[in-house]
């Protein structure tokens, strides 16, 4: 026997003969996917395989250390912090001041009405106009959004789904007045429906002809808007719908795959639109496990790409990605321990190799946050970039024999669920079956009996509280916009030509009922000032509207 | 006290997609022994009113995390008020700053659920204040 495992087994009964004495905390250690088990110790043991073949080099495949040969060496992540509230004025002032602030990138968070397709006037808007986000009814508010703004510059995430076509047009066509041309411009488009469908909730029209929606946005994006993320595939709102880590790589990568189908479906060729795939993840507080997440999550796209759809270009391996820290676990008590808990999220985006970060802000689980805490989430970033030392070399944590045997672990549960959703016919089946949502639900209110009993401690919450907490301070909207927003919409629909209007929805409708690449139809219509509302409604005259079955 | 199962309807107003908590609620109340009803995403406080009409329902838990509380929740309770349902216990629950529950409850929203309500304690108060009806 050699000396490893005399020492190792002699270890093991001193270390339960202790455990008999001292009871540990717990009978079995789990981290936050219920199916993962956590040893006492891992040792070499625990780390199986060949370096090349799992873990190779940054910037090669399978790029389990990241996407880039130097990451963060050359330059940080980029710092790109959600926000969006009210008008369009307002949201102007906040991406300026943030800019200002240091942040590198824009990201813009529209209201709900504007998200489901609905102009501020809609009797569905009523009581949601400027809430969440910011609204924008048509090109005007486009316009001012971006006042100011280089867009040759400064790359701009948007947060939409359905409407991602239209939002997408109309930042072509303020980008195209400013004079810069749209292969000029940088940016994404969430435009991942499935997990709106899934997690959610803000779809407009059915599978198929959403599916239809993004591939022409694939496909127009291929040849005129070369630098754009054609789509962001989402774990995070997975995640926050109560999904386990595991669940979350699982089921992301299940719709990826589902997107590139419908695209090689189309005719499409993969090595021109899948460079422009992007991904978009959750960072919890399980440091090590979401460390391995993401870890997992790039080796396991790499070879789909490469093995399951034979993409020869290096760039369509590559998981890139953005994060978002965990809303769903920041508690609406004593708010400013929700610095310590981004903090923590945060580190293991950056030490998982993400391209960019959102860090939530303290308040979130009250309100919008205000300046004051939006800075504080900002510099929370800026401190780990600049003074934790943890960007200066490539994936610290590799080696590490608990990480590479979580990697390996989250690899094989998440492949499992992909190999049953490919059993019920890929991604769009396993939803419309509610098969995905079953799973999440039943992992959220399991969560939420562990905190109810006490076995799972959210601090401030079930343990550690206090009486009579202070208030703080939070983010308030004009209660006036939604009225301010309806004037000024009746205003353009009277002084924008509508004859042009007319013809460009007439176009629009034509194109939606036949097979044509709908994006330049939609370009023309948002140049004439055609609402956001009129042009869904055109679409959703002809594709239906989807409703889901209850489960 | 008759054998009468407490009828719930778990609905989101408006347009917000976040629908865990309201699953969660859902799963709990008919775990604590009661009749649940969930809507589904993005009814108007018509479609609700109508829905809980419809199904003779005793209590409406009406979740909303965008905002849109301050409109959407009395809207209901004024409905029910219009159509002679008022006798229907409404409670509400979401992100919803402390500063918005008096005029919520002003406006006959029993009561409002902040986050880190435990479910228990939602199962109770429901309990303890739906009207007895024969």
């Amino acid at each position: 026997m050699s000396d490893f495992k005399t020492q190792h087994e002699a270890w093991q009964q001193k270390a339960e003969k202790a455990a008999s004495r001292f009871p540990e905390r717990r009978e079995e250690f789990k981290t936050s996917s219920e199916t993962i088990s956590v040893n006492r110790l891992y040792t070499p043991e625990d780390v199986s395989g060949d370096y090349m073949e799992k873990l190779g080099f940054p910037g090669e495949y399978p790029y389990t250390r990241g996407v880039q040969p130097t990451m963060y060496r050359s330059r940080f992540w980029t710092m790109r912090q959600y926000s969006g509230f009210g008008s369009a004025v307002e949201t102007n002032q906040r991406f300026k001041y943030l800019l200002e602030q240091g942040q590198t990138g824009l990201s813009t968070a529209f209201d709900l009405p504007t998200q489901i397709g609905y102009d501020s006037d809609d009797m569905m808007a009523k009581g949601e106009v400027g809430k969440v986000g910011v609204a924008i009814s048509s090109l005007k508010d486009m316009e001012t959004l971006l006042d100011g703004i280089a867009l040759d510059k400064v790359s701009t995430s948007m947060t939409i789904n359905a409407p991602a076509s239209v939002l997408l047009a109309m930042y072509i066509a303020v980008a195209e007045k400013s004079g810069v041309s749209a292969d000029k411009i940088s940016g994404t488009i969430q435009n991942d429906i499935l997990k709106e469908y899934v997690a959610r909730g803000t779809y407009i029209y059915p599978p198929a002809a959403s599916m239809r929606l993004i591939t022409d946005i694939f496909e127009y994006c291929a040849e005129h808007v070369p630098n754009w993320n054609t789509i962001s595939i989402s774990g995070y709102h997975i995640r926050e719908a109560g999904s386990t880590a595991v669940q979350e790589v699982a089921f992301t990568l299940a719709n990826g795959i589902a997107y590139v189908d419908a695209a090689a479906k189309k005719g499409l060729d993969i090595d021109k639109f899948a460079p422009r795939l992007s991904f978009f993840f959750n960072a919890h507080n399980n440091f090590l496990e979401e460390v391995a997440k993401f870890r997992a999550a790039r080796r396991i796209w790499a070879r789909i790409m490469k093995e399951r759809f034979g993409a020869k270009d290096p760039k369509s391996w590559q998981l890139r990605f953005h994060t978002q820290t965990g809303g769903s676990t920041l508690t609406a008590q004593q708010p400013d321990n929700n610095i310590v808990r981004v903090t923590i999220q945060a580190l293991a985006a950056v030490l998982g190799g993400t391209q960019s970060l959102h860090t939530n802000s303290k308040d979130e689980a009250l309100a919008l946050p205000t300046e004051e805490s939006a800075r504080i989430a900002l510099r929370t970033q800026q401190i780990i970039a600049n003074e934790s030392g943890v960007a200066d070399t490539i994936d610290p944590l590799a080696g590490s024999f608990y990480i590479e045997s979580l990697t390996d672990e989250i690899e094989r549960q998440a492949l499992e669920y992909i190999a049953k959703i490919d059993e019920m016919g890929g991604a769009v089946q396993a939803i419309e079956q509610g098969y995905m949502q079953r799973e999440i639900q039943a992992a959220s209110y399991q969560t939420q009996m562990d905190i109810e009993s006490g076995d799972q401690v959210v601090v401030g919450v079930n343990k550690f509280r206090i009486e009579n907490e202070p208030k703080p301070e939070l983010m308030k909207i004009n209660p006036e916009l939604e009225r301010i927003q309806s004037a000024s919409l009746a205003e353009l629909r009277q002084t924008r030509d509508n004859a042009a209007v007319e013809a460009a929805l007439k176009a629009l409708r034509q194109a939606a009922e036949g097979s044509d690449n709908l994006m330049p139809h939609i370009v023309s219509a948002v140049k004439v000032y055609a609402t956001l509302g009129e042009i869904c409604n055109v679409m959703r005259d002809v594709f239906g509207e989807y409703t889901p079955a209850q489960w | 006290m008759s054998q009468h199962k407490i009828r719930v309807l778990v609905a989101k107003p408006g347009l917000d997609g976040h629908d865990r908590g309201a699953l969660v609620v859902a799963k709990a109340l008919r775990d604590a022994g009661m009749e649940v009803i969930y809507s589904g995403l993005r009814q108007t406080p018509q479609q609700i009113v109508a829905t809980a009409i419809q199904e003779d329902v005793d209590v409406i838990g009406l979740s909303s995390l965008s905002g849109a509380h301050m409109h959407l929740f009395p809207e209901v309770v004024r409905l029910l008020k219009e159509q002679g349902a008022d006798d229907v216990l409404v409670v509400g629950g979401g992100v919803i700053p402390d500063e918005d529950i008096p005029a919520l409850k002003e406006a006959g929203i029993a009561e409002v659920f902040t986050p880190g309500t435990a479910l228990a304690d939602t199962a109770e108060f429901i309990r303890a204040n739906v009207q007895k009806r024969g």
